[in-house]
């Protein structure tokens, strides 16, 4: 069946009318619950990140369960300054973006949450790159700002039982205890290190068998992220 | 193709010509075995069964809808602007059900990632509007879409249960290997985790599906 040019075009725009109205209502529609998501499973990071597990918990108590663990946020610079102490604001900033920016306008924040034995615990939140895509995490210091508490890494896409790993317990653990310092207070970071850790070593962590440049990616994300907080960091300790 | 002829009379609902548009690409049409298409995202998304379930569906609906759509308007769509009209349409519902993935099940929703998007290029799709949609009613084309996702997912649920089986000792994210088996010695195979076996998968799945009907067998 032959149609006139007249008809396609005005069947074309119909139709790309009609969908593009019922994409738009959709999307509206579903906005809040898909935002209400991103904002969940920032907070399921935080609080993995000083072990606590939020595995199976249904949505709304995960939001209750770190109002009660997560006690203020704020934000530094990399002079050390507290920049921005409102927590609602702090807890929209997105590192991806941040450090984009020249590093003297970067907003960091620290994320202050107080565990189940009382303790205080400052997270930091993290983001690189691994072997194909960025990897991410938070890590979480003692009031020493220099003994790890926990940390917690994930990935977009690194390879399935190799540099994918960054995301489970086994290498993870070990960072529990280290020290991102060392005694003239200088910052070590992490060294994630091929072949094995030292026992002894407590700076160092294994890296992954197989999954080196994933490891190294991790290594170089926590080296540089920390960098950004070192001013604040030996503001404090002192 | 037997189903291609165009239904004419009114048919019952349930008919049996009906049941067989359900039946057919479960087994001797299957879109995956047989007619190999949509493999991209076989071997993509069949690493966990629960990813797989979820993408299963997807193209399910994707498919019956779009079938549903096009078949309702095939009277009025231009035969030179057909498969743009399809595109959109297929386009149109993938987006949808990538927005609902996003809203309720955001963690399964992150594993599938880009796959969801890629439904649009998913041969089976286009192959499904032209082949059937194009020419029959809204009802049979809506059975065919149904059948088609489902003999698409069916395979992709098989694989995604010897992969997370083999792969990982797990079933649907519950473990099922006994620790002992690990202490005497069993390892889970990583090579199962990476997408080379999902290929072998299907290849065993298409070399068992053939032996047993020989209808699929070509004469050398």
């Amino acid at each position: 069946m032959e149609h006139s040019n007249k008809y396609i075009f005005i069947y074309s725009v119909v139709m790309v009318v009609v969908i593009a109205i019922s994409l738009t209502i959709v999307a509206v529609q579903l906005k809040p619950a898909q935002e209400d998501n991103i904002r969940i499973e920032k907070m399921q990071n935080i609080l993995s990140s000083v072990n606590v597990t939020t595995k199976g918990i249904p949505k709304m108590q995960v939001m209750e369960m770190y109002k009660k663990y997560v006690i203020r946020a704020f934000a530094v610079n990399n002079k050390g300054e507290v920049v921005e102490s409102n927590t609602d604001k702090v807890f929209p900033i997105e590192m991806a973006a941040e450090l984009k920016k020249p590093a003297e306008q970067q907003l960091l924040p620290v994320f202050v949450a107080v565990l189940d034995n009382k303790d205080t615990a400052f997270i930091v939140p993290l983001r690189g790159k691994g072997l194909w895509g960025p990897v991410w995490g938070y890590l979480s210091l003692k009031t020493d700002y220099n003994t790890i508490v926990g940390c917690m890494y994930d990935h977009k896409g690194e390879t399935p039982g190799l540099g994918a790993e960054i995301n489970t317990e086994i290498f993870q653990k070990p960072f529990f205890g280290k020290k991102i310092f060392d005694d003239q207070k200088n910052l070590t970071s992490i060294n994630i290190i091929k072949g094995g850790a030292k026992p002894d070593d407590i700076h160092g962590v294994d890296a992954i068998s197989g999954g080196t440049i994933t490891s190294k990616g991790v290594e170089r994300m926590l080296r540089d992220n920390l960098t950004g907080y070192e001013a604040y960091f030996k503001k404090q300790i002192k | 193709m037997s189903e291609e002829k165009i239904i004419k009379e009114k048919d019952p609902w349930f008919s049996p010509r009906n049941f067989k548009l359900l039946k057919n690409p479960l087994n001797l049409e299957n879109p995956v075995t047989v007619q190999v298409l949509g493999i991209c995202s076989a071997l993509a998304v069949t690493v966990q069964m629960k990813p797989a379930i979820v993408m299963a569906l997807s193209v399910t609906v994707v498919t019956a809808f779009s079938n549903l759509i096009i078949a309702l308007i095939r009277d009025t769509i231009p035969s030179r602007i057909r498969i743009i009209v399809q595109l959109v349409v297929v386009a149109a519902l993938v987006i949808i059900v990538d927005q609902l993935l996003k809203a309720y099940v955001y963690d399964v929703s992150k594993k599938l990632s880009v796959f969801v998007g890629l439904i649009i290029t998913n041969c089976i799709l286009m192959g499904r509007l032209e082949a059937f949609a194009m020419a029959n009613k809204p009802w049979p084309s809506f059975i065919d879409g149904i059948g088609n996702g489902l003999g698409y997912g069916a395979i992709l649920v098989i694989i995604a249960f010897f992969r997370e089986l083999l792969g990982s000792g797990k079933i649907y994210g519950f473990d099922v290997i006994p620790k002992a088996f690990y202490e005497a010695g069993y390892v889970n195979n990583g090579l199962m985790i990476l997408p080379p076996m999902a290929l072998m998968t299907i290849g065993v799945i298409i070399w068992i599906q053939r032996s047993k009907n020989p209808v699929l067998q070509e004469d050398n």
